[in-house]
């Protein structure tokens, strides 16, 4: 497929995600019509509008730019189209650390100490990723690294389930723990959307260096690509752009990693002119998937995250089967 | 002109000494071939040359001042470097990889004429402007290798440093590429090549330089540094040296 030019690509993601918005603030089991949009003061139906939808709508849009990002960037560094923080671990450590604060319930206390220690399991799991890709950067190593990760992620959330002082915080960790956007406040936002801002920002400075990197690591660096920067600069922005995510709401895996390759025939292999158009995408599907999960039919509500991980799965298999057949 | 050199540089990977105290002084203008053995160092060499590997002692410097030192951005504008087994990670277009090379120059605006124009002329210099828009995998691995040379280019460096650019290169293509390299020195471009043919080691350079054991064997014009002496001393063959009709030719005849 021929890429499409840019500012049309621009326009119609903007377009797609101004008009996502629109549904998620009157979809879900409660309709709310415009009319009530007129005269908000005499519909009650305005605070569902204004202290539900509004910020889980702008959550939405924020953990999405920055999954969307995150996994356009690690695809980028690890010239890897299955990387996503979420398979490279990134995401589980930030989940470890967050449930490791709910588990001893400093939550309740401090409740800026969730964020914080979700940031720095990212950090972390992300850090541990880069010295390893440091010393030996095979992408076989990097793809391991982030399995050991998850894996060691996991074995400590069920640590604290299994050690759980009460019934409550087991059941507080585990709904946590399935990624969701349902009842969030403009708390939670004003919370992660600093973190990610800044986490954006920094990973969007990678564009150049990111490209460099098509050739190789001994070819970026013949470039005049720094490539302990590149690598540190990294870190953090996906430390902070998925650490604060993953406070906020849970684990939502796969959006990093769909995002880039759906962009991909539209915009071009190159890795750095993904970066702004994954922000987009990756805001316009979490606001998609968190409507689809809003009118799912069920007495509960179906997780995004569980959602996501249905339809992200069977992705990833096919994407590694054609990789696959691109390597035999 | 300023002078690619190294002093006593020496280069150990874990235990194992690669090279053992080299000192070297490389003209700009000039084609350099640096032949030897498998396991030779002329690799690792190249890639110190090229700023890109940090050797255990000694320094290597381009114009009297150290590459080590250099930033990194300011060594690429002046040298660019092709390695042995060049990666190309996504499916972009041939222009998209020709580009690459203007990274050094490329600010926060992104590309600009000027950059445009110096991608056109490397294209045009490595003739592969007829598949600017082809995909990098659709390409032979001929193909290939004038498009990475053609990125290298791109940046119009004064030094290019390619290891083992005539791998995989069919006679013809060879052939174009050694007059390609012949033309960049002779626009005063200096040209250091790590090559393993040595007949056309030959008749491409206007310098080789031999390692052997991690040492210089010999750096000579290419009339004088492989003598069969120098052959035997570093390759451990048996080899004449003969005048074909397209040039000097070397024939192995034995192991020595």
């Amino acid at each position: 497929m021929k890429p499409v030019s840019r500012p049309l690509l621009y326009a119609g993601l903007v377009l797609l995600l101004l008009i996502l918005s629109g549904i998620s603030l009157i979809a879900g089991k409660v309709w709310v019509p415009f009319s009530v949009w007129t005269q908000p003061e005499l519909d009650p139906r305005w605070a569902i509008v204004f202290e539900l939808r509004l910020p889980r709508t702008l959550l939405g849009i924020a953990v999405g730019a920055a999954l969307g990002l995150s996994g356009a960037v690690l695809q980028g560094y690890t010239r890897n189209p299955l990387a996503d923080p979420g398979v490279l671990g990134v995401s589980s450590m930030a989940a470890l650390g967050a449930v490791l604060t709910l588990y001893y319930g400093v939550t309740a206390v401090a409740p800026w100490a969730l964020p914080v220690a979700a940031i720095s399991g990212a950090l972390i799991g992300v850090g541990i990723l880069m010295l390893l890709s440091g010393s030996a950067s095979s992408l076989v190593t990097f793809i391991l690294a982030g399995a050991i990760l998850n894996i060691l992620s996991s074995a400590g959330v069920s640590l604290a389930l299994s050690l759980a002082p009460n019934p409550w915080a087991v059941n507080e960790i585990v709904d946590w723990l399935m990624g969701s956007l349902a009842d969030r406040s403009f708390e939670e936002l004003k919370m992660a959307v600093p973190f990610i801002a800044v986490g954006c920002a920094l990973l969007l400075t990678t564009g150049g260096a990111l490209d460099a990197l098509t050739l190789g690591e001994i070819g970026a660096r013949s470039l005049g690509v720094s490539m302990s920067r590149t690598r540190w600069t990294l870190a953090l922005g996906v430390g902070l752009a998925a650490g604060a995510s993953v406070a906020v709401t849970g684990v939502i895996g796969f959006v990093g990693l769909v995002t880039p390759h759906l962009l991909r025939p539209l915009v071009g292999a190159r890795p750095g002119a993904l970066l702004v158009p994954s922000i987009l995408g990756g805001a316009v599907i979490v606001l998609a998937g968190d409507i689809i999960v809003r009118m799912t039919p069920a007495a509960g509500e179906v997780k995004l995250g569980v959602a996501m991980a249905a339809l992200g799965a069977p992705f990833f298999l096919v994407l590694l089967l054609r990789l696959r057949r691109k390597i035999a | 002109m300023s002078l690619l050199s190294c002093s006593e540089l020496k280069v150990d990977i874990g235990a194992k000494p690669i090279l053992a105290s080299v000192s070297l002084s490389i003209a700009p203008g000039q084609v350099t071939a640096i032949v030897g053995p498998n396991g030779a160092g002329k690799s690792t060499l190249l890639s110190c040359l090229a700023g890109l590997r940090a050797p255990t002692s000694g320094q290597a410097q381009l114009g009297g001042v150290s590459l080590a030192g250099m930033k990194p951005r300011d060594r690429a504008r002046r040298l660019a470097f092709l390695p042995q087994t060049p990666e190309i990670a996504w499916s972009v277009e041939c222009r998209t990889l020709v580009e690459l090379g203007r990274t050094p120059f490329i600010g926060a605006r992104g590309q600009a004429e000027e950059d445009q124009a110096a991608v056109d002329r490397a294209m045009a210099a490595a003739n592969v402007m007829a598949f600017e828009h082809r995909i990098v995998d659709t390409l032979s691995g001929g193909e290939r290798a004038r498009v990475l040379i053609a990125r290298a280019l791109a940046g119009e460096p004064e030094w290019l440093l390619a290891d083992e650019p005539l791998t995989g290169l069919d006679p013809a293509h060879q052939i174009d590429a050694a007059a390609l390299f012949r033309r960049l020195a002779d626009r005063g471009v200096g040209v250091v090549v790590t090559l393993h043919d040595l007949s056309m080691a030959l008749r491409m350079s206007d310098r080789i330089i031999v390692l052997a054991e991690g040492g210089v064997l010999a750096d000579e014009p290419p009339a004088s540094a492989l003598t069969p002496e120098i052959l035997r001393r570093a390759y451990g063959v048996e080899a004449t040296l003969t005048q074909g009709p397209g040039g000097p030719l070397i024939d192995v005849i034995r192991r020595a």
